[in-house]
């Protein structure tokens, strides 16, 4: 045995080897066929020994950060209390607390099971009906851009992997051009560009102090990008704040956005799940297209169609002529085949089934008013609830304010840790909570919770507080 | 200039827009976006669909086909499919995608009751079929070996130097074809993997080498994995038809046994598009044997830390599928029976082309028909035999001369036999 001192800090003998495992143990294979010298034999003894070993290629690894968001419902799962609430769920739920499959989802599903669809490989851009009928859903059967052909359209992996491929679209086609992120945002943002290694920065968006929209901050970063910069836009529904532009300042966004010959960049995860119609949660979408703009769009099914795990969603490139979208198309193709060849079938069958049967699209569109229905319903409750509860005279109105599935709360770290600790109620560090893991029954209870997190969270915890 | 004061004063409300949108196609965005090629393989099947010729025959892309040339969904799929329905709840995967599935899987490639199961060192997470595996490994090779090169043999799949070149991973080749033969090129093989920078990366391809249908015979893996352990190279394999290869799933699993036995840390993409026909579903896997559980844990951790900003998390239905198929022994006899099926009827296929162009008097040897394995042969016919087929004959395959098996059927290949025989008889 050689001892190798480069190799000392190497394990001790463990159960890695070079040698075939099978070997007899009073035999050690030194210098079989090439002339490799370092070889680790195995060790039957207690005694620990360093001998020469090639280091393992992955040495230098380390374990990757835990996701912020699973690990809550990891320590929610481990919770034994029964009062135990888990509002850091990013999925919709009944008021049973139960996932919730569509009607017309289990439908069309029946229906592709009866047909006996083939399994063929989708083309790389996708189920063709699935990308007309994304296209039409957003912008509207017979708008312009889509009847002049001016949208690239490609099926995408739900909202993630749309996004993917526009951020690579971008590193290839924009050099050196930045996207502005709001702060905060959906964490995955920033994880989808750094690795298509495209630079970015943040906009202030979320004003604590109003626990709303910081509009002034928000205007003022987007005219100081350089111009031709990339605004990555919530279309509904801002995750994690709920804080959404109103109308008249979507108007302005829109006009600084054309000022500076930015591209904006909407993402559209909430469509008919934020107000319940399909069409006003697409108002600022179109509101874009109605400028004649360049823009991307990027589109989930996940909440909406409730398709989670199947992945399915769309990027739209709206351009000015049909001839840039032709080739723009051709280009999404050429990201998306290194990537995974042609996208998955199932879910995009699941859409255009829904969408293009007219019983099964209404029966959707009122699915989709029930799941936006309840989660308005919570919020008032909730609102109600604090607002009888606590004799502060606490303006608690922003709750009714923000809109979708999550509810920044403005509870900083320390009062949401109060939250976790003494209410066992199990929600995301900046503060946000997920109505659609609310349940009516549970809605005093979790105002007794902010309520006490709010004013008494500075008494419990010695640590300062950075606010 | 024009331009831009016209799209100033648009701020100032959006009656002018519709004027705009044609102003603004002088000053698009998109200008230096060029039309991508088509790509080589997806092209064919779109040129061949839009052929109106009733005589045309598709042996392009390599999905499978029945005798009628109609492709097959099999019957174990369409059990499990009944058994699932109704029965999820559509919540996200892990990262790592379906458990069940990804275990399964495993077992397929290291074996039942391999050591490196039981000892937990296999890191791995369902992918998005084999595209879907192999990216993620380059660019899990380009983040924490970004100094290493991959060695890709030729000719390959085209889609590998896609995969490796957006990874942004430098490629290099090793000869692996010999046209000459029509068989592989074992010297050229071996001395560039002895030639190689010790600790090298290497794609191979486990079983039914894609396009040529040429493997290494046993003593051939033996040799090459001898060789790898003395230049202490990692090899990635790229397996998307096993048991689609010979009909046996542990005979064409036999390249990685042998590493494995030999004691190298392999890396593994697997497939199921064509051994169980869930081509549109995008099931696979991507493992990677470590040094111990920790390792492969923390393995584990960073490949769905590349996965997160690419998909999140795979699509749970191909899983299902897969996870229920193996994981009732009775389904699972009915799958393994199945995919004999398919490999015997491109076996059968092959002796039947072969036969037919010696019957027709052929100059050249076709031994190589029956000799290659696997969905692909590799003709040896030139780019420009080829597009002959295709303008005189409606017979659509890649410009390599690859002729996909699963497109022959007892109905077509007198017809391309024939066709084939025109092209290359005065050659």
């Amino acid at each position: 045995l050689v001892i190798d001192s480069m190799a000392s800090s190497m394990l001790s003998l463990g159960s890695t080897s070079l040698l075939p495992r099978e070997i007899n143990k009073d035999k050690l294979k030194l210098g079989t066929s090439g002339s490799n010298p370092f070889l680790k034999a195995k060790c039957f003894s207690r005694v620990t020994m360093s001998v020469a070993v090639k280091p393992s290629r992955f040495e230098g690894i380390t374990m990757a950060p835990p996701d912020p968001i699973l690990g809550v419902s990891e320590a929610f799962k481990a919770d034994t209390n029964e009062l135990k609430l888990n509002l850091g769920v990013g999925a919709y739920r009944t008021e049973e607390l139960q996932p919730y499959v569509l009607n017309v989802v289990k439908k069309a599903e029946n229906l592709m099971l009866e047909r006996g669809d083939n399994k063929e490989y989708l083309p790389i851009e996708g189920l063709a009906a699935f990308n007309k009928t994304t296209a039409e859903l957003l912008f509207g059967a017979g708008h312009p851009v889509i009847k002049e052909q001016k949208v690239a359209t490609i099926q995408g992996l739900s909202g993630t992997g749309s996004l993917r491929l526009a951020a690579a679209l971008i590193e290839r086609y924009f050099a050196g051009a930045k996207v502005l992120i709001s702060a905060p945002t959906w964490g995955n943002h920033k994880n989808i560009f750094n690795d298509a290694k495209v630079p970015w920065s943040e906009y202030r968006y979320y004003d604590p102090k109003t626990i709303g929209l910081d509009f002034e901050g928000m205007i003022a970063d987007i005219k100081e990008a350089p111009e031709g910069s990339f605004i990555l836009l919530h279309g509904c529904a801002h995750n994690p704040t709920g804080i959404d532009p109103t109308p008249e300042q979507w108007v302005k966004i829109a006009d600084v956005i054309q000022e500076k010959n930015h591209i904006p960049f909407f993402d559209v995860a909430y469509q008919g799940f934020a107000s319940g119609s399909l069409d006003e949660d697409a108002a600022s979408v179109r509101l874009f297209a109605e400028r004649g703009m360049e823009f991307f769009v990027a589109q989930s099914y996940s909440k909406n169609l409730g398709l989670y795990a199947e992945r399915i969603g769309a990027i739209n490139v709206v351009c000015s002529s049909a001839d840039a979208a032709t080739r723009v198309k051709s280009q999404l193709k050429r990201i998306a085949r290194p990537m995974y060849s042609n996208p998955p079938v199932h879910g995009a069958r699941i859409v255009a089934n829904v969408v293009g049967d007219a019983a099964m699209f209404n029966e959707w569109k009122a699915e989709m008013e029930m799941m936006a229905g309840r989660i308005k319903t919570v919020r008032q409750q909730l609102y109600d609830s604090l607002v009888s509860k606590d004799k502060s005279g606490k303006d608690w109105s922003f709750i009714l304010k923000q809109i979708g599935m999550f509810s920044f709360t403005g509870l900083n770290k320390a009062q949401s840790d109060n939250m976790t600790d003494k209410w066992h109620v199990y929600m995301t560090k900046d503060g946000r909570i997920s109505l659609a893991g609310l349940s009516m029954a549970k809605c005093e209870y979790l105002a007794d919770a902010i309520i006490d997190s709010y004013h008494n969270a500075l008494l419990y915890w010695e640590t300062p507080i950075e606010l | 200039m024009m331009a831009t004061a016209i799209r100033n004063s648009a701020s100032r409300g959006t009656m002018m827009s519709r004027q705009i949108s044609g102003l603004r196609s002088m000053s698009s965005w998109w200008k230096n976006v060029e039309p991508a090629p088509k790509d080589p393989i997806l092209g064919v099947t779109e040129a061949f669909l839009a052929d109106p010729s009733p005589d045309k025959v598709n042996v392009g892309v390599g999905a499978y086909r029945d005798d009628n040339g109609k492709p097959v969904v099999l019957e174990c799929v369409r059990e499990a499919e009944r058994r699932i329905a109704g029965t999820s709840f559509m919540e996200y995967l892990p990262m790592g995608g379906s458990v069940k599935m990804v275990d399964e899987t495993l077992k397929l490639a290291y074996r039942d009751n391999s050591e490196f199961i039981k000892d937990k060192r296999i890191a791995a997470v369902q992918s998005l079929s084999g595209t879907g595996a192999c990216r993620l490994f380059a660019d899990f090779q380009k983040r924490f070996r970004p100094d290493s090169q991959i060695y890709i043999p030729v000719p390959t799949w085209s889609n590998h130097h896609n995969i490796w070149r957006d990874a942004q991973v430098t490629q290099k080749t090793y000869h692996y074809y010999h046209p000459e033969t029509k068989g592989l090129d074992f010297s050229g093989l071996m001395d560039d993997v002895k030639n190689a920078p010790e600790g090298s990366f290497f794609l191979l391809h486990a079983c039914a080498h894609n396009p040529t249908g040429v493997d290494p015979t046993e003593e051939q893996w033996r040799e090459i994995s001898q060789l790898f352990k003395a230049k202490n190279h990692f090899a990635f394999f790229d397996m998307a038809y096993q048991g689609f290869a010979s009909g046996d799933p542990a005979r064409d699993a036999k390249s990685i046994r042998i590493f494995l036995e030999d004691g190298h840390h392999i890396g593994i993409s697997q497939s199921y598009a064509k051994n169980m026909g869930l081509y549109g579903q995008r099931v696979g896997c991507l493992s990677v044997l470590c040094e111990d559980e920790k390792q492969a844990v923390t393995v584990k951790s960073q490949l769905q830390q590349l996965a997160r900003p690419m998909y999140s998390n795979p699509p749970l239905h191909g899983a299902q599928i897969v996870s229920t198929i193996l994981g009732d022994p009775a389904l699972k006899g009915l799958w393994l029976k199945e995919v004999k099926v398919m490999a015997d009827r491109i076996i059968g296929m092959r002796t039947a082309l072969r036969e037919s162009l010696e019957k027709l008097g052929s100059p050249l040897s076709w031994e190589h028909v029956t000799k290659q394995i696997g969905m692909f042969c590799y003709s040896g016919m030139t780019p420009e035999q080829v597009d002959r087929l295709t303008s005189e004959y409606h017979i659509y395959m890649t410009r390599n001369g690859r002729i996909s098996m699963a497109g022959v059927t007892t109905g077509n290949v007198g017809y391309l036999a024939n066709a084939i025989h025109e092209v290359t008889k005065s050659s």
